[in-house]
C-alpha cells in the first residue's frame, strides 16, 4: 500500500461527519494500519462546514497532513474549499445528483467518482440520512480495502440500537461499496491493504485516553461544566460512571466544579475536574484554595482559541503562562502538557499520583487538537500504572497534626469521619493544627513547607525527552500537542537529508531547567514551535535557563501545526 | 467519646466582638451537637469567610474553611463522597446571599442532606460593615453613605420557592429556640436552611437585639402549619412582624446523594482499577 495517504470527508454540520470519520479510522485500525484523525467544525450545531481527515499508514502516523488523496464531498462546498489540498490524481467521491463536477471545470488532474449517495441510501435503507454510510462504503471500494472490516465496525457501533438500525447502516455501506466496484473497476492509484503484521491496535481520542488513565489510577470523582474541548471528557466519564462506580457531576458553574472536587478530595476520593480557558478563569481562586489547604486535585485545562469566547472549537496553546501563574499568591505550581494519546493515558495517572503524594493541585493541559483528535494506539499498559499516595494516619493517632512541618513538605493526612484525628483545613494561613495564624514565624514555616514540595516533584518526574539523532543540524523545541507534527516533520526532514532532533517538554512546572539547558547548549540553530503569538514557552525557557530561542514558528489561527510547515521553516532557518 | 459542650471547644478562645450574635450561634451549635448524639467525628463543618467563619478555629470538629461564598459546593463534594458524614455549612449573609448565591439556588433544587446555617447580620462584618444583600433599603455604611438603594433579598421566600425541603429562621437572641431549630434542621432528611438573625453590635446599629426582640414572634405559637407551602410563603413576606421558627418542611423520599453512585472507595482503599473493558471497546 501507499506509504501514507490521507482521506478527507467534508459536508454540512449535522451529517455525521465525525462519526463517519471514526468508523473509517476504526476499520483501518482493525486492519493493523495506523491512523491519525483530525476534525474541524464551527461552533454551531447545524450547517457550517465540517471536515474529518484521516491520515493512514502502515508505519507510524502522528499528525494530519496537508495533502489529500481521497476527498469525500457531501456537498459542493467541500470540493471548492479543499481543491488545492488534492494530490495529483486524487479521487473525489461525490453525489452527482447534488454536485456537478468535471475535470475541465476543476482544472485539476483528479479522478472523479460520481456516486449518487442519496439515491443509493434511499434504495438500500429508505433513508437519505444514511448517505454518509454510502460514502464510507464507496471509500473502501476506491481504496480497494476490506469491506468486512468496515461492516464489523458499523455493526458494533450500532449494537445497542437494534436490528433494524444495524441492517440499514450495513446495507447502505455495502451498497456504496458495490456501486463503486461495479461502475469504476479500474484500480485507483492509492490502495489500502491490511497490514501483514497484524497488530491489535486501538483507536483513542485524547479525552478518552486521558479519562482512561485517570480511571485506571483510581479517580473516583469528576466534576465538570460543558465547554469545548473538555465536554467530551465529561461525556466519557459520565458514560463510565456506573460501570466503574464513579461519581460524575455537572455543576452549576466552574466555581462550583472546582470547589466540589476539592470537597470530594478532602473527604477522601481521588478527584478531577476539567474545563477550558473561560472556565479556568473562574476556577483560579479554587485552584489556590487546593494549594493552600494541600488538597490533591487534578484540573484538566483543555485549551482553545482565546481570548474570551475566542475560537471555541479551534486549537491554541496560549494558556501556558496563565496556567503557570494562575491564582494569586505563591504555592507549588505543577503543570503538565502531554503530547499524544499514550502520554495522556500515563500522565493522567501520574498527575493523580503527584497530586496525591504531594497533596497539591496539578494542572493537566491539553488542547482542542489533542483532546478531540483520534489516533491508533499500540498499547496502553495498565500494568505500568501504579497508585502512589501520601500516608493516611490510622484512627486515634496521638497528637495528630494535619499540617505537621516536615522535610519534604508533605504531612500525613486524615479523613473526616475517622475517629480521633479531628483537624481543620483552612484557606487562611494556619499552624500545624490548621488553626488560623498571622504570626510571622509560623507563616514563613508553613509557606516554606508547601513550597518545598516542588523540588521533590522535580525529581519524581522524567526530564523532557530528546527525539531523533543526538547530533543534529537543528534542535526543534515544542511542548504538548505539537509533538506529533514535529516528530512527523523530523522523519520527513531526514528523508530530505536534514538531521533534526526534537526536545519535547511535558512538565512546564516544575521545569527541568538543567536538562533543557544541556539539550540546548552550543551554537546549533534552535527552532521553537508553539501555537501562540508570543512564544510563551520560549519565554519560560529563557526565564529559567537564560537561553534565548530567536527562531520561532508561531501559529494562532486556530489550526494545528502541520509537519509540512515545520519542514518548510526548518529549511528556511538552515537556508537549505 | 461522650460529647459535652466543653469537649467541642478547640481551646482557641472566640475573638468575636463582645456581644456579637456569633457567640450565641456557636453555643447553640454545640448544644445541638450534644443533643444530636452522633459520634463527634461524623460531623463535618464547612465554613465561609467572614466573622462567622472564624468559628473554624473555635470548634473542635472536622472542619474546612473554604473561600468567601463557596462553602456550599465544598460541602456537596464531601457529602457525595462520604454519605455518612453529617455535613453542616456555617456561612454568612454575604457569603450565601451575595458572593455564592448561585450555589444556594442550586443546592436547594438538589435536596442534598446538608444543613446550611446563615449568620444573617445584614452586613459584611469582617470587611467593616458594608451593607449585605439582606441590608434594609436606606442602610448607611461607608460604602453607601447616602443610604442603600438596593432592595434586600428575601432568603426565606427564595428558599421556599427554590425547593428547599426545610426552611427556618432563628434569632441569636433566643438561643434555646435556636438550638431546637438547628436540631430539627440537621435531623431533617434532605436540604435544610436556617437563616439566623445575628446582631452585629459593631456595625449594625439599626438591626440590634432590641430591634429584633420587638419584631420577632414564634411561628409555632401562632398555629402555623409548616407543611402548607403557600402559607409559608405568605409568612415569608411578612414585614411588620418577623416570624421565627419553621416556615416550611416537606418529607421527601430520597436525598440527592442517595440517588448517586454507591459509596466510592476512599483513598485508604484499593484504588487501582482494571480498565480492560475500556481498552477492548476501543479496538
Ligand atoms: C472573593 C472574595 N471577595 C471578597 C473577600 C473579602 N471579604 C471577606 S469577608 C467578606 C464579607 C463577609 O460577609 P458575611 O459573609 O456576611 O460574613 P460576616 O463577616 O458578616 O460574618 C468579604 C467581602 C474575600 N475574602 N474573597
Ligand atoms: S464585626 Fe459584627 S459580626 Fe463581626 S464579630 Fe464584631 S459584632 Fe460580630
Ligand atoms: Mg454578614
Amino acid at each position: 500500500m501507499a506509504q501514507k495517504t490521507q482521506w478527507k470527508i467534508g459536508g454540512e454540520a449535522g451529517f455525521g461527519i465525525l462519526s463517519s470519520g471514526q468508523v473509517f479510522a476504526k476499520a483501518c485500525t482493525r486492519g493493523g494500519l495506523n491512523v491519525f484523525g483530525y476534525v474541524e467544525y464551527p461552533s454551531l450545531i447545524r450547517g457550517g462546514h465540517n471536515t474529518c481527515q484521516t491520515t493512514i499508514s502502515e508505519g507510524k502516523v502522528r499528525s494530519q497532513i496537508r495533502q489529500v488523496d481521497v476527498l469525500v464531498a457531501l456537498n459542493k462546498e467541500t470540493i471548492t474549499l479543499h481543491l488545492d489540498e488534492l494530490s495529483l490524481g486524487a479521487a473525489i467521491i461525490y453525489d452527482p445528483d447534488k454536485t456537478a463536477a468535471t475535470n475541465e471545470e476543476l482544472k485539476r488532474d483528479v479522478r472523479l467518482f460520481p456516486v449518487p449517495f442519496s439515491k443509493i441510501a434511499m434504495e438500500a435503507a429508505g433513508q437519505e440520512l444514511m448517505s454518509n454510510n454510502v460514502s464510507i462504503g464507496a471509500t473502501i471500494a476506491v481504496y480497494d480495502y476490506d469491506i468486512d472490516l468496515l461492516l464489523s465496525v458499523i455493526k458494533e457501533q450500532y449494537l445497542k440500537k437494534g436490528e433494524d438500525i444495524i441492517s440499514k447502516n450495513l446495507n447502505s455501506a455495502r451498497a456504496g461499496y458495490e456501486y463503486v466496484k461495479k461502475n469504476f473497476p479500474e484500480p485507483f492509484k492509492y490502495r489500502l491493504a491490511k497490514a501483514k503484521k497484524q497488530a491489535s491496535r486501538m483507536l483513542f481520542s485524547g479525552n478518552e485516553a486521558l479519562g482512561t488513565g485517570a480511571i485506571a489510577a483510581g479517580c473516583k470523582f469528576y466534576s465538570g461544566y460543558p465547554m469545548t474541548p473538555t465536554s467530551s471528557l465529561l461525556h466519557f466519564m459520565a458514560g463510565n460512571e456506573k460501570k466503574y462506580g464513579l461519581i460524575v457531576k455537572q455543576a452549576e458553574d466552574e466555581i462550583a466544579v472546582v470547589n466540589m472536587a476539592i470537597g470530594a478530595s478532602h473527604a477522601g476520593a481521588r478527584a478531577m475536574c476539567a474545563t477550558s480557558g473561560g472556565g479556568f478563569c473562574l476556577m483560579t481562586e479554587g485552584y489556590g484554595l487546593a494549594g493552600m489547604t494541600e488538597t490533591p486535585l487534578v484540573i484538566v485545562l483543555g485549551m482553545r482559541g482565546g481570548p474570551s469566547t475566542g475560537l471555541p472549537t479551534w486549537t491554541e496553546q496560549a494558556d501556558l503562562k496563565f496556567a503557570l501563574n494562575a491564582s494569586h499568591g505563591e504555592f507549588p505550581r505543577v503543570v503538565f502538557a502531554p503530547g499524544d494519546m499514550e502520554e495522556l493515558f500515563y500522565w493522567a495517572a501520574k498527575a493523580h499520583n503527584i497530586a496525591d503524594k504531594y497533596q497539591t493541585p496539578v494542572i493537566l493541559m491539553t488542547d482542542k487538537h489533542l483532546a478531540e483528535s483520534h489516533a491508533s494506539v499500540e498499547k496502553l499498559d495498565q500494568e505500568k500504572i501504579t497508585v502512589e499516595r501520601s500516608q493516611i494516619v490510622p484512627d486515634n493517632t496521638q497528637n495528630y497534626l494535619r499540617y505537621k512541618l516536615t522535610d519534604i513538605g508533605v504531612s500525613p493526612r486524615a479523613l473526616p469521619g475517622q475517629p480521633g484525628n479531628i483537624f481543620v483545613a483552612n484557606s487562611d494561613e494556619h499552624d500545624e493544627r490548621g488553626i488560623s495564624t498571622e504570626e510571622k514565624a509560623m507563616r514563613m514555616q508553613m509557606f516554606d513547607k508547601r513550597m518545598r514540595k516542588l523540588a521533590h516533584i522535580t525529581k519524581d518526574i522524567e526530564p523532557p525527552a530528546l527525539y531523533g539523532p543526538k547530533r543534529a543540524e537543528i534542535t526543534i523545541i515544542g511542548w504538548g500537542s505539537t509533538k506529533g507534527a514535529i516528530l512527523d516533520a523530523i522523519g520527513g526532514l531526514s528523508e530530505q537529508g536534514i538531521k533534526a532532533n526534537f526536545l519535547h517538554i511535558i512538565s512546564a512546572s516544575p521545569l527541568h531547567s538543567e536538562a533543557i539547558a544541556k539539550a540546548l547548549k552550543g551554537r546549533k540553530p534552535k527552532l521553537m514551535v508553539e501555537l501562540n503569538s508570543t512564544a510563551q514557552m520560549a519565554g519560560v525557557i529563557r526565564e529559567h535557563t537564560g537561553i534565548d530561542i530567536p527562531n520561532r514558528l508561531l501559529k494562532y489561527d486556530g489550526r494545528p501545526i502541520y509537519p509540512e510547515e515545520v519542514i518548510q521553516k526548518v529549511r528556511q532557518v538552515l537556508n537549505r | 467519646m461522650t460529647i459535652n459542650p466543653q469537649s467541642l471547644n478547640s481551646g482557641v478562645f472566640p475573638n468575636w466582638c463582645p456581644g456579637c450574635g456569633d457567640f450565641a450561634i456557636f453555643a447553640s451549635i454545640k448544644q445541638m451537637l450534644v443533643k444530636l448524639e452522633t459520634p463527634i467525628e461524623n460531623n463535618f463543618f464547612v465554613y465561609g469567610i467572614g466573622c462567622h467563619g472564624h468559628m473554624v478555629n473555635f470548634m473542635k470538629t472536622y472542619g474546612f474553611e473554604g473561600l468567601h461564598g463557596r462553602p456550599i459546593p465544598v460541602a456537596e463534594g464531601a457529602k457525595l463522597v462520604n454519605k455518612s458524614l453529617n455535613v453542616i455549612v456555617v456561612s454568612g449573609d454575604g457569603d450565601t446571599y451575595g458572593e455564592g448565591m448561585s450555589h444556594l439556588m442550586h443546592i436547594m433544587r438538589r435536596n442534598f442532606d446538608i444543613t446550611v446555617f446563615v449568620h444573617d447580620n445584614m452586613v459584611y462584618g469582617l470587611t467593616l460593615g458594608q451593607g449585605s444583600p439582606t441590608a434594609q433599603c436606606g442602610f448607611k455604611s461607608r460604602s453607601t453613605p447616602e443610604g442603600l438603594i438596593d432592595h434586600p433579598v428575601n432568603p426565606i421566600a427564595l428558599a421556599i420557592a427554590g425547593g428547599a425541603t426545610f426552611v427556618a429562621r432563628g434569632f441569636a437572641g433566643d438561643p434555646v429556640h435556636l438550638q431546637n431549630l438547628m436540631l430539627e434542621a440537621v435531623k431533617h432528611k434532605g436540604f435544610s436552611i436556617v437563616d439566623i438573625f445575628q446582631p452585629c453590635v459593631t456595625f449594625n446599629h439599626i438591626n440590634t437585639y432590641q430591634w429584633f426582640r420587638e419584631k420577632v414572634y414564634k411561628l409555632e405559637e401562632s398555629g402555623h402549619n409548616p407543611s402548607d407551602k403557600m402559607e409559608a410563603l405568605r409568612k415569608a413576606f411578612q414585614q411588620d412582624k418577623l416570624p421565627i421558627g419553621i416556615f416550611y418542611r416537606e418529607e421527601t423520599e430520597k436525598t440527592y446523594e442517595e440517588q448517586t453512585a454507591t459509596q466510592v472507595p476512599l483513598l485508604s482503599e484499593q484504588l487501582k482499577t482494571d480498565i480492560k473493558d475500556i481498552l477492548e471497546s476501543m479496538r
